[in-house]
């Protein structure tokens, strides 16, 4: 009876020993949008850096939102690290203290970067955009326009366009003839707003709706949509893989992601350490060559093959016709919007 | 005298024992006690909690909070100069947690004005840089934003600076409160929820009766079949019951796809010439939801009709009923309770799903749960979340004393 009894305590405390003990070694975990970009986030980023320093690491995904992150930082029970985040996000978030406050400056890359790729709790992961593509094995004559995406009398079938009001507001209200220049003037008066609505109502039965950036070229391979946008770089992997996707450049619209780094993250100095090593020269290099998002260090831009920086959504013959995703934009009408879209959705 | 302080003490004695005894079985059930509160009380009090709190604005701006109170949006004249010099003081503290307060009240404001979070952060920035304090903010701060020269940007802060609001509650009915604090409808091509409840409504209403549909014959076989085959019945239905959820959508999802088994079938047999749309439709939501829910129908019927005597419908036809009146007047009658407690269960918890709709659904067909964890895991927006599993919870409440009334509430528990 006392031996058992001191077994069970010892079995107990071992148990507790572990879990603790568990809880502080956490590996570093990384969290990037899926899909080809993690890919090459791995092979360019996780992978050498975890072979270099001979640690392990995790990978999760996400696409978007902050309500991990905020539940994580309210219940101290922090499970990512380093994470991909989009721009408006980024700045809600870090206002709202859910990120760390790192002094980039002290990064030893910082010198070799682009200045404005650094913000209050971000550094620039990716310079991407979103772009209008199409088989081009199928339609000869392909759309050019959101305009034309629009046209489901000359080209009929399924439309691609992502599940947020973010991203298709925008790509609505410039098929429905309004000037790059002034889609978020339009986009932030009720009318522009119902405007913009209306114009997606045309469209709406011929809508199929994703949510990961993967989705949109598997559905366009196996033809259960006609055209579809998508993120440059994935339309770039799938044209690697024998496709003829064709990327319309006219009307693109761009934006940067950062990496971030939860506050209070267990691994916080590893994770800064991370983020100076992805945004350093050899490794930028190599991320771009993979997958064809800008990236931050010039010196790395510097040494790209010409050929790879034609594809860049930064490319100057690409910019031409280009919006900028109005961050500022998205902090102040995102909520109202996002909701009003998800039940636009729902109807 | 004697014998009366014997029975005095006699009965002390049998007070000391029951109270002993009623203090051993609270102890007894102690653990359960506190199990339900810790998992069933408390989270609903939180979520009642949740819908109404609202200590952002009063948290992150608390003098201009204070200060506004005595402010009267009625007579449309701006606040006093005291409630800007007040805006102005919250805002001018530099302290982390203060920047994390007034970035948290920037989003509650944000519910009530679009634009209003970077009012306040730009303002927020403003203020922190112009280093004297002496007052007057008020010409300061319309300078910075001619927002602040309107009284809805003041009457947005004063109906959001409670402790508690409606706002959450409002949303979830479509409804919201104007500027001038009446409460109405939202314009019509905004409404959204209440259609919502009534499309779960509806979902959870016809995938039970399908149930029952399959549900009843189901169990009468059980019922009347012999020992192995009754065995192989309960089997087909709780196999799929210890199945994963996701791995049972999944397979339906490839069954009914446009070129999946089931269509092939159909096209080889003839009975139809080009493919149905059997999923991402109501149609396969209805199939692959009355799947799930079987076994929470079939159980309930099964055990209740085990409980019918089987001469019960002999003696009915020995009295000259036939078999359609018999069933009608004796088996039905005494199969109802759990017809009841088939229903009702099923019902609730098929108003609860949400991953299902969600992957075998079109937009269309999403119900509240979809809402719910849109704004939980998405948005951030716990308040409208909680709100929204407050209306779903009060329906289901709603249904269940109705049931307890008409059915019986101990029927309905299988205990009688």
């Amino acid at each position: 009876m006392k031996i058992s009894g001191k077994l069970t305590g010892a079995l107990m405390l071992t148990a507790l020993v572990g879990t603790s003990f568990g809880a502080h070694a956490r590996d570093l975990t990384v969290v990037g949008f899926g899909g080809s970009v993690q890919d090459a986030y791995r092979s360019a980023y996780w992978e050498p850096y975890a072979a270099e320093k001979g640690i392990k690491f995790i990978e999760d995904t996400t696409n978007g939102g902050l309500a991990k992150q905020k539940a994580m930082v309210e219940t101290g029970n922090v499970t990512w690290d380093v994470v991909q985040m989009e721009e408006d996000e980024l700045a809600i978030a870090c206002s709202e203290g859910l990120l760390a406050d790192v002094d980039w400056a002290t990064l030893s890359s910082y010198k070799d970067s682009d200045p404005a790729m650094f913000t209050e709790c971000g550094v620039g992961a990716i310079v991407w955009s979103e772009v209008l593509t199409f088989d081009a094995d199928k339609i000869k004559d392909g759309p050019a326009s959101w305009a034309d995406f629009w046209n489901t009398e000359k080209w009929p079938g399924k439309r691609g366009l992502r599940k947020t009001a973010k991203l298709t507001l925008e790509l609505a209200l410039m098929a429905d003839g309004v000037a790059r220049a002034d889609v978020y003037k339009v986009l932030a008066t009720p009318e522009g707003q119902d405007r913009a609505f209306a114009k997606l109502d045309e469209l709406k039965p011929d809508i199929q709706w994703w949510e990961s950036g993967a989705q949109p070229l598997e559905w366009l391979a196996a033809g259960s949509v006609t055209m579809t946008a998508a993120f440059n770089g994935r339309i770039t992997t799938a044209q690697g893989e024998g496709r003829n996707f064709p990327v319309v450049w006219n009307q693109q619209l761009y934006s940067v992601d950062y990496w971030a780094i939860i506050n209070d993250s267990p691994n916080h100095d590893q994770a800064v350490d991370l983020v100076d090593y992805m945004n350093s020269t050899a490794p930028q290099k190599r991320f771009a060559e993979t997958i064809p998002y800008g990236i931050a260090n010039q010196k790395a831009m510097a040494e790209l093959d010409p050929e790879v920086l034609a594809i860049l959504p930064s490319a100057p013959d690409n910019l031409k016709e280009a919006i900028k995703l109005d961050s500022g934009f998205w902090i102040d009408h995102g909520q109202e919007l996002t909701e009003r879209f998800s039940n636009w959705v729902a109807r | 005298m004697i014998t009366a302080a014997r029975s005095e003490a006699d009965k002390e004695a049998g007070h000391r024992r029951l109270n002993r005894r009623r203090v051993t079985s609270l102890l007894l059930v102690a653990p359960l006690l506190i199990f339900t509160i810790v998992v069933f009380l408390l989270p609903i009090v939180t979520i009642l909690t949740n819908a109404v709190a609202s200590p952002e604005v009063s948290t992150g701006l608390p003098r201009t909070s204070l200060a506004l109170a005595g402010w009267h949006p009625a007579d449309r004249n701006l606040p006093g100069g005291e409630v800007f010099d007040a805006l102005a003081q919250d805002l001018s503290e530099k302290s982390p947690e203060r920047t994390r307060a007034v970035a948290a009240a920037a989003r509650r404001l944000n519910y009530e004005v679009g634009g209003f979070r970077s009012l306040l952060v730009s303002t927020e920035r403003a203020v922190k840089k112009s280093a004297d304090d002496a007052g007057n903010w008020r010409e300061r701060l319309i300078g910075m934003d001619g927002r602040w020269g309107d009284i809805e940007t003041w009457q947005a802060i004063r109906r959001a600076a409670p402790a508690h609001t409606p706002f959450y509650i409002l949303s979830a009915l479509d409804m919201r409160q104007a500027a001038d604090g009446s409460i109405g409808m939202v314009p019509e091509n905004q409404r959204t929820y209440v259609a919502v409840l009534m499309r779960t409504l509806k979902v959870a209403a016809v995938t039970t009766l399908i149930c029952l549909a399959l549900g009843y014959p189901f169990a009468a076989l059980m019922v009347k079949s012999g020992r192995n085959f009754a065995f192989m019945l309960l089997g087909a239905v709780m196999l799929p019951f210890w199945t994963s959820l996701l791995a049972k959508t999944s397979s339906w999802i490839v069954i009914l796809q446009e070129q999946g088994p089931l269509n092939k079938l159909l096209i080889w047999s003839g009975i139809v010439s080009s493919p149905l749309q059997l999923i991402f439709n109501a149609t396969g939501l209805y199939i692959v939801m009355a799947h799930m829910m079987l076994p929470f129908m079939v159980l309930p019927l099964y055990s209740t009709m085990k409980g019918i005597p089987s001469h019960y419908m002999k003696a009915s036809s020995s009295l000259g009923a036939n078999p359609a009146r018999g069933f009608f007047h004796v088996y039905l009658p005494m199969s109802l309770p759990g017809v009841g407690a088939g229903a009702l269960l099923t019902f609730i918890v098929s108003a609860g799903y949400y991953i299902t709709p969600s992957l075998v659904g079109s937009p269309r067909e999403q119900m509240l749960g979809y809402f719910v964890a849109f704004y939980a895991y998405t948005s951030v927006n716990w308040g409208l979340a909680s709100a929204l599993g407050l209306m779903l919870l009060v329906c289901v409440l709603a249904l269940y004393l109705l049931a307890g009334r008409t059915v019986g509430v101990r029927q309905i528990a299988g205990l009688r």
